[in-house]
């Protein structure tokens, strides 16, 4: 019951992913790329806490720790470079 | 019982990532899509990352610690992408029109920039006073 209905939310959890995906690919500015690859590495994060469940170790979450941390590196520098450098 | 709780809290957070990804796909401009697209992630991986927690409590500090940081790293990657986007509105409009109906930043800025004109000016003409 309960490993079929977390199944189901990483399935949308995953249709959510592939949409930001597609906003991705069409966005008609740099900004809209930007923030759908913000909300995309938010999903994987979650979707890697369901892997680590489902598969039973706990190192995944680690895991999901050090990509939260370079996603949210990398989100801030292309910010930091659409504004044109430092001022 | 547990376990069942766990899950459909993790069900609830995947609809606010679902409800986030079909806002950015139909919100008509960047600031919208901002908005939408890092409030609902937020609330949507909370949800999901604690009902993972309470599915294995012996997990729930990491999750919480997780959860943590996303609170306290989306709003200020949130932020500064906003900042860059009205810094560099000008060449973004080029692609994707974006017409502000109350633009407070731009005000302000330019009544920061017109009392520093106007701050400047005098000082320096007095500056030539005492000079003289």
């Amino acid at each position: 019951m309960a490993d079929t209905v977390l199944l189901v939310a990483s399935g949308i959890a995953l249709a959510a992913l592939v949409l930001a995906g597609l906003r991705m690919v069409l966005g008609p500015t740099a900004v809209d790329r930007t923030v759908a690859l913000d909300g995309m590495t938010i999903m994987a994060l979650s979707l890697i806490a369901a892997y680590a469940y489902f598969t039973g170790r706990g190192i995944y979450i680690d895991v999901a720790m050090v990509y939260g941390l370079a996603s949210f590196a990398g989100v801030v520098a292309i910010a930091r470079y659409l504004e044109g450098g430092l001022k | 019982m547990n376990e069942t709780i766990g899950a459909f809290l993790a069900l609830g957070g995947s609809v606010f990532l679902m409800l986030a990804s079909i806002g950015m796909l139909r919100m008509p401009d960047y600031y919208n899509r901002m908005q939408t697209g890092t409030k609902a992630t937020t609330l949507g991986s909370i949800l999901f990352l604690v009902g993972v927690g309470v599915m294995r409590p012996e997990w729930l500090g990491k999750m919480l610690l997780l959860v943590g940081f996303v609170v306290l790293t989306n709003p200020v990657s949130s932020h500064a992408l906003a900042r860059a986007a009205h810094n560099a509105r000008e060449r973004l409009d080029k692609v994707g029109k974006t017409v502000l109906a109350v633009d407070a930043l731009a005000d302000a800025e330019a009544a920061e920039a017109a009392a520093a004109a106007a701050g400047t000016a005098p000082a320096a003409g007095n500056g030539e006073a005492s000079h003289a």
